[in-house]
């Protein structure tokens, strides 16, 4: 059972995940990847927001929709195009900005959580 | 500040593609992800994060899987062609599923709170500086073994 429920989370958050990739990526014309960085915030925000939940909740929407709905592997590589081909200061942009962003929305989703 | 030439070119098709195309990849996402959340929750149950200890086995998969797609990028990008579902499938579905930035963060949120805040902050340095470094160091010795200087990459989703 528990298993279903982070294999049902996740195969709601990946394309998920990848669908709002396309949807942001094709309304700004910048290198920055503003997807990645919107779905990983967002996931933040809703992972704290699940804090006190029930168990089975945190395994279907924690560890599977918001797990696979961010991501660290595309962040970084992302990350590392932008160094690779010049853009240096966005990477570190992306970076410090991802991590600040991502750990408030876990800070604010948790705090509301307890409201 | 200069927008990657790869990275544009992908971020703005010309225009969007139909639902009948992007169907299979939406599915193979899914079918990746499923299986990549499957691998992390595994790893989990078989590494159990200690309570109020350092959380190794979710820096580890984060680590594992920049690896992975620092390999697996350099070679479809610059070494050989792939069938086009098998991005969407690994990429974006197996690795993006298996890594996870929200766990990353929230824990990080949960050690502060908890006032272990030495610990919180050394995790929230070191998982990116671990993820960069296994990222480059992949894409570098996979350049190397396979004898590609060729850095023209593509966007990973």
């Amino acid at each position: 059972m528990n298993w279903l429920l982070v294999i049902g989370g996740a195969m709601v958050g990946a394309p998920l995940r990848y669908l709002t990739d396309r949807a942001v990526q094709s309304r700004h014309g910048s290198g920055f990847p503003w997807g990645t960085f919107t779905v990983n915030v967002t996931g933040c925000l809703v992972l704290g927001l699940l804090t006190g939940a029930a168990s089975h909740l945190q395994l279907l929407l924690g560890t599977g929709l918001c797990g696979a709905l961010t991501t660290y592997s595309t962040f970084s590589y992302e990350t590392l195009r932008l160094a690779e081909t010049g853009a240096r200061l966005q990477a570190v942009v992306n970076v410090a900005a991802s991590v600040a962003a991502g750990l408030g929305a876990a800070f604010a989703g948790a705090a509301l959580a307890r409201m | 500040m200069t927008a990657p030439e790869s990275l544009r070119v992908q971020a703005s098709p010309p225009r969007p593609p139909s639902w009948r195309v992007q169907a299979p990849v939406v599915t193979v996402v899914a079918v990746g992800g499923g299986a990549g959340a499957a691998a992390r929750y595994t790893a989990s149950l078989w590494w159990p994060a200690p309570a109020d200890g350092f959380p190794w086995t979710t820096l580890w998969v984060n680590v594992a899987g920049c690896a992975v797609i620092g390999v697996f990028m350099v070679v479809i990008t610059e070494i050989r062609a792939v069938h086009p579902l098998f991005r969407p499938f690994f990429g974006t579905g197996v690795l993006g599923g298996f890594t996870t930035f929200s766990t990353y963060a929230v824990d990080i949120q949960k050690m502060i709170d908890r006032g272990h805040v030495g610990t919180g902050l050394a995790y929230l340095a070191a998982t990116p500086l671990a993820a960069l470094t296994a990222v480059w160091l992949a894409a570098w010795a996979t350049r190397r073994v396979l004898g590609t200087t060729d850095t023209k990459g593509k966007k990973s989703s």
